[in-house]
């Protein structure tokens, strides 16, 4: 572990290096992508990452939970949450797993 | 959307790229993100989400089938937690 801190920056410069892009285009691209996937996110689109992962929205029913503070009873809102599936292929190569089959993401 | 659909979509956005090169950027971005958390680094992509490694511990686990006790290695495991401006956005704020 090397405990460092991965930004759009570093995204750019791997960019830069493996498609030739100024280093403007290249974070311009990063943002495009994070867009397109938010604004696929808040249309309730699943985005499938093959070899990645997922990202779904989960709904939230209302609920009462507590003020921790006072124990006062608190309504919780309904509310949609981010839920990020990591594929299989993610889980193993942080595992040092080799895997050479195909996507798991249905 | 699957990484296809994004790829068209960004292509169209960008009609002075090649298609191939769009898929480059594409699987670039999340090439460094797997390496960075196989290296147990964070990614912080503000606004977005970031993307951390979590430690599990080895465990006494049981095959739920026969009942019968089997270890668990200890893992990391891939750990996403969504960024304050798109957790706004997918609520309508």
């Amino acid at each position: 572990m090397t405990g460092r801190t991965i930004t759009r920056a570093d995204l750019s410069d791997a960019i830069c290096h493996e498609v030739g892009l100024s280093r403007v285009d290249a974070a311009e691209l990063v943002e495009s992508v994070l867009d397109e996937v938010s604004d696929a996110l808040t249309r309730g689109e699943t985005v499938k990452i093959s070899s990645f992962g997922s990202f779904s929205i989960r709904e939230k029913a209302e609920r009462w939970g507590r003020n921790p503070k006072t124990g006062e009873p608190a309504r919780i809102d309904p509310r949609s949450v981010l839920v990020f599936r990591a594929s299989h292929i993610l889980k193993d190569r942080m595992n040092g797993i080799k895997t050479s089959g195909d996507d798991d993401l249905e | 959307m699957t990484k296809s659909e994004l790829i068209q979509r960004l292509a169209d956005r960008n009609p002075h790229l090649y298609v191939r090169d769009v898929e480059r950027i594409v699987n670039t971005i999340f090439d460094e993100i797997t390496d960075a958390l196989t290296a147990g680094d964070r990614v912080e992509l503000r606004g977005f989400g970031a993307f951390s490694a979590r430690q599990r511990e080895a465990r006494v686990g049981r095959n739920p089938r026969t009942g019968e006790s089997v270890t668990v290695n200890a893992k990391q495991m891939p750990f996403f937690k969504c960024g304050k401006e798109l957790r706004e956005r997918l609520n309508g704020k």
